[in-house]
């Protein structure tokens, strides 16, 4: 465990906590973000190069920005006078307190047989693209189409709705 | 304490966090935020898992992880276009003010 990893497992955890704490939308949509490049930087301490930047450019590079946009236009920012906690906010609070004592207790347990150190992997880009067009190209067409139809339904379900037509 | 058990546990409070975020607030663009966190969260175990398990030149975790970021943009793009549409006819995107799924 070296000084790096509790630092940046400090950022995510702040960003995240921020994120779903803060009062104002806009600020937890940043907050969000830094949890998102805190993430990142974990897959790059990993040696997951190419899954780090893929994180850097969707979550932060899309995803953020179009949470943004969304609260934006649904005027999302204006903090609601009764609170922006829900009624049951407590019994949320309680299973989420339960799931991570749950998760928590089974890592712990489960230390002693966990994998040890091992040797850095070397994974070139080179080796991913064979990879994607190889054995996994099934999968990716599947994505594709996905986000085809995701796209479309998006824009679709946006849409808007003109008076009096169906 | 291994390497490998630190960051489950981050993830696991990671997933914890956002779990909770989803569950207790109350405007629909936060519960979706919790979820792109849970979301993360497993990137993260994946990741973790392929880095120190037996195998990790076989990639397997990685491409995981891959194919679940692709997933998850397209889920936060429709979820998104979802709440907008929601705003625009009811006029909140409070979820306790909108109770029923009748137009």
């Amino acid at each position: 465990m070296s000084w790096a990893f509790y630092l940046i497992a400090g950022l995510t955890v702040a960003g995240g906590l921020a994120a779903v704490l803060l009062k104002n939308t806009v600020h937890c949509a940043l907050a969000l973000t830094v949890a998102f490049a805190g993430l990142a930087l974990f897959f790059l301490q990993l040696d997951a190069q190419f899954a780090g930047f893929a994180q850097i450019l969707v979550y932060i590079g899309a995803v953020a920005i179009l949470v943004v946009f969304a609260i934006l236009l649904t005027r999302g920012s204006e903090t609601p006078k009764d609170g922006v906690f829900s009624k049951n906010w407590f019994a949320g609070l309680a299973i989420a307190a339960g799931v991570f004592a749950v998760l928590g207790w089974a890592v712990l347990q489960s230390a002693s047989v966990l994998p040890r150190e091992t040797a850095a992997p070397t994974v070139t880009v080179l080796q991913i693209g064979n990879a994607l067009m190889g054995r996994y190209v099934l999968p990716l067409e599947i994505v594709a189409l996905l986000l085809t139809a995701a796209m479309i339904g998006a824009v679709i379900v946006a849409m808007h709705e003109k008076e009096g037509s169906k | 304490m291994t390497p490998l058990s630190g960051y489950l546990l981050v993830a696991a409070l990671l997933f914890s966090i956002g779990l909770a975020g989803a569950l207790t607030r109350r405007n629909a663009i936060l519960v979706l935020i919790g979820i792109e966190l849970m979301l993360n969260a497993a990137n993260l175990n994946l990741i973790a898992f392929w880095r120190y398990g037996p195998h990790p030149e076989a990639l397997t975790g990685m491409i995981f992880a891959i194919f679940s970021i692709a997933v998850a943009a397209a889920e936060a793009a429709v979820g998104l276009g979802l709440v907008i549409q929601i705003h625009r006819h009811a006029h909140t995107t409070d979820l306790d003010a909108i109770n029923r799924m009748k137009g």
